[in-house]
């Protein structure tokens, strides 16, 4: 049994003041989560990360589909008692202290009042707000509301945690330590599910990513998973001031630098390029292979149009066998 | 009480408690309050009628001003500052926010109506230097301002369970007038035939009968009331807020938290 299953979750809002009209939000999505995993839901603004955590937590209802948290149903208050959310863009009630505030949902968690003074001043510790613990929340910066967000998230000791942008409103060192946070509960068995655009945290952290947009969700799988199922590249170096003509029909692009020139080519083409430089008789430097980041992996699902006639696993199937040249070119592009 | 209900309502209770803004109405109260003194040393003969009427009406309609201005905040406002999905993330039922947030305010107005009574009670002790066997009605009408306090809190909560603040506070205001004078809707209705009987008739059960609430010239000029008027009273305002208060449950357990 997985901490998370939703299987073919479904949501439509209505849109419109006057003439209403469907907007899709989310597309049947099915996913699930293992115990332990840090999962990462990666997708552009507007993509349905927050939508799809919203109807986890119950604040949404989905148009169809289900889904089962720690194998119960969305509104079961023995599920919930063992979750923590942090939404996005947190905003909590601004007339309480930090303190005040973390008893008040660690009293709606259900946390034994005896425990609550010291599970309290331990979550404040843990997100480096204990010297502001008296101060009222109208008072915090938008970095330390984060932090308390965070901070409510935890306190009662939660399975499963769900992050909805943890990193935003956050300075480098305040990413550090929530990435570190996040690190910290996998080491005790939890179950983080974070939903971010921000790819550098998310190749760090995560087990395993999901990358949704418009509403669907493209891929799922392990970061080497995804950049190595793209076709790879390599990076070519040579003495001279001339490309060979043959790399023209690459689709690359040249770089001159002094004295030398590079260009980014596919991995199945490097023996022709190879081949070409030695006709030419120009000095070869280097071949490099060029890893595939996240990020890059993460553009290039961006930019595939979404087939609405295709089907789960089939149309995924088929984008993965799609990194057509013209795209990898497109890539070869970017990254210069 | 569930727990959880009581703490959401002490939360309500200490978010309403840390508004200046109900201090600057209990203050006013408390100064028309003073007022009624000033003015009653000038009404020869009828200084009591004058503390008793002004008091009592300052205390209802500030309490129905505090009612009005946070009731219609309760859901919405937790809906826009997004507040609620940190609360609902949690074991805690949408009936029980809703049940919370009733308590919560509702609890805050009686202890505002006992703090502004307090302010009365001087000031009746001060123009007349003792206190009647008589004077004992005042807390009867002083319990009906509480009770037509509940309602307005049930109703103002319902229409922020859907609706804007703006609009809540249109619609319970409206309701509230349109109540006060539903004796007068009901005698309408006696006169009417037709279709206007049947839809008056309607009308004035449907809104809420704050007229039968209201008992402050009946007690300023003396009169008492009767035990049974408590008990017919307090029940329609239990029943009338239970009402309001399911419909409220029923939309907001629908409710999409965009």
């Amino acid at each position: 049994m997985a901490a998370i299953e939703i299987l073919g979750l479904e949501k439509t809002f209505s849109v419109g003041s006057w003439r209403k009209r469907p907007k899709l939000a989310l597309r049947p999505l099915t996913l699930s989560v293992e115990y332990g995993e840090i999962f990462g839901f990666l997708g552009p603004n507007g993509a349905g990360k927050t939508t799809t955590l919203k109807v986890l937590m119950g604040l949404v209802f989905p148009t169809s589909g289900t889904a089962r948290i720690l194998g119960m149903e969305l509104d079961d208050p023995r599920m919930k008692a063992q979750i923590g959310f942090l939404p996005e863009h947190p905003y909590f009630y601004d007339y309480l202290t930090g303190r005040e505030l973390l008893k008040y949902y660690g009293r709606l968690s259900g946390v034994d009042a005896k425990q609550l003074s010291q599970k309290t001043d331990a979550a404040l510790e843990r997100v480096g707000l204990r010297d502001a613990a008296n101060l009222q929340l109208r008072k915090f910066s938008k970095g330390m509301l984060q932090r308390v967000g965070i901070a409510q998230a935890i306190l009662h000791d939660p399975k499963l945690v769900f992050l909805d942008e943890p990193m935003s409103g956050l300075d480098p060192m305040g990413r550090r330590e929530v990435r570190n946070l996040i690190e910290e509960l996998k080491g005790e068995g939890k179950t983080v599910f974070f939903s971010t655009h921000i790819l550098s945290d998310a190749e760090a952290l995560c087990d395993r990513v999901g990358i949704i947009h418009l509403g669907e969700l493209r891929r799922v799988g392990s970061v080497a998973e995804l950049t190595s199922s793209v076709h790879s590249k390599v990076e070519i170096v040579w003495q001279g001031a001339v490309a060979p003509a043959a790399f023209k029909t690459f689709g690359a692009e040249c770089h001159t630098a002094g004295d030398t020139m590079r260009a980014v080519i596919a991995e199945e083409s490097q023996d022709t390029a190879l081949e070409a430089l030695r006709r030419e008789r120009l000095r070869l430097i280097s071949v490099t292979p060029v890893r595939m980041s996240l990020e890059d992996y993460f553009m290039t699902q961006l930019t595939h149009k979404s087939d609405p006639n295709a089907r789960g696993e089939d149309r995924r199937d088929r984008r993965a066998a799609s990194a057509t040249p013209t795209q990898t070119q497109a890539y070869a592009g970017d990254r210069k | 009480m569930n727990t959880r209900i009581l703490h959401i309502a002490t939360n309500t209770f200490r978010e309403a408690v840390r508004d200046r803004v109900l201090y600057n109405l209990i203050a006013f109260a408390l100064l028309l309050t003073g007022a009624a003194v000033l003015i009653g040393q000038i009404s020869i003969d009828i200084e009591k009628l004058v503390v008793i009427n002004l008091g009592l009406t300052a205390v209802s309609l500030f309490g129905i001003v505090i009612a009005i201005f946070i009731g219609i905040g309760l859901v919405s406002k937790e809906i826009d500052k997004r507040t609620l999905y940190t609360v609902l993330s949690r074991p805690v039922r949408r009936w029980e926010f809703i049940a919370g947030k009733f308590f919560g305010l509702a609890g805050t107005l009686i202890v505002n109506a006992f703090l502004m009574a307090i302010g009365v009670f001087a000031a009746l002790l001060y123009v007349s230097r003792h206190f009647a066997v008589s004077d004992s009605s005042l807390l009867s009408a002083l319990y009906f301002i509480v009770l037509q306090f509940v309602i307005i809190t049930a109703l103002a909560l319902f229409f922020s369970a859907f609706s804007s603040p703006l609009l809540s506070a249109v619609f319970t205001f409206s309701l509230f007038v349109i109540g006060t004078f539903s004796e007068d809707l009901r005698g309408f209705a006696g006169i009417t035939h037709g279709i206007s009987r049947v839809l008056a008739t309607g009308a004035a059960y449907v809104v809420p009968n704050f007229s039968a609430l209201n008992m402050i010239n009946q007690v300023a000029h003396g009169g008492a009331i009767s035990s049974q008027l408590v008990v017919y009273n307090t029940a329609y305002a239990l029943v009338y807020s239970g009402a309001v208060l399911c419909a409220a449950v029923l939309i907001f357990e629908r409710r999409n938290l965009k």
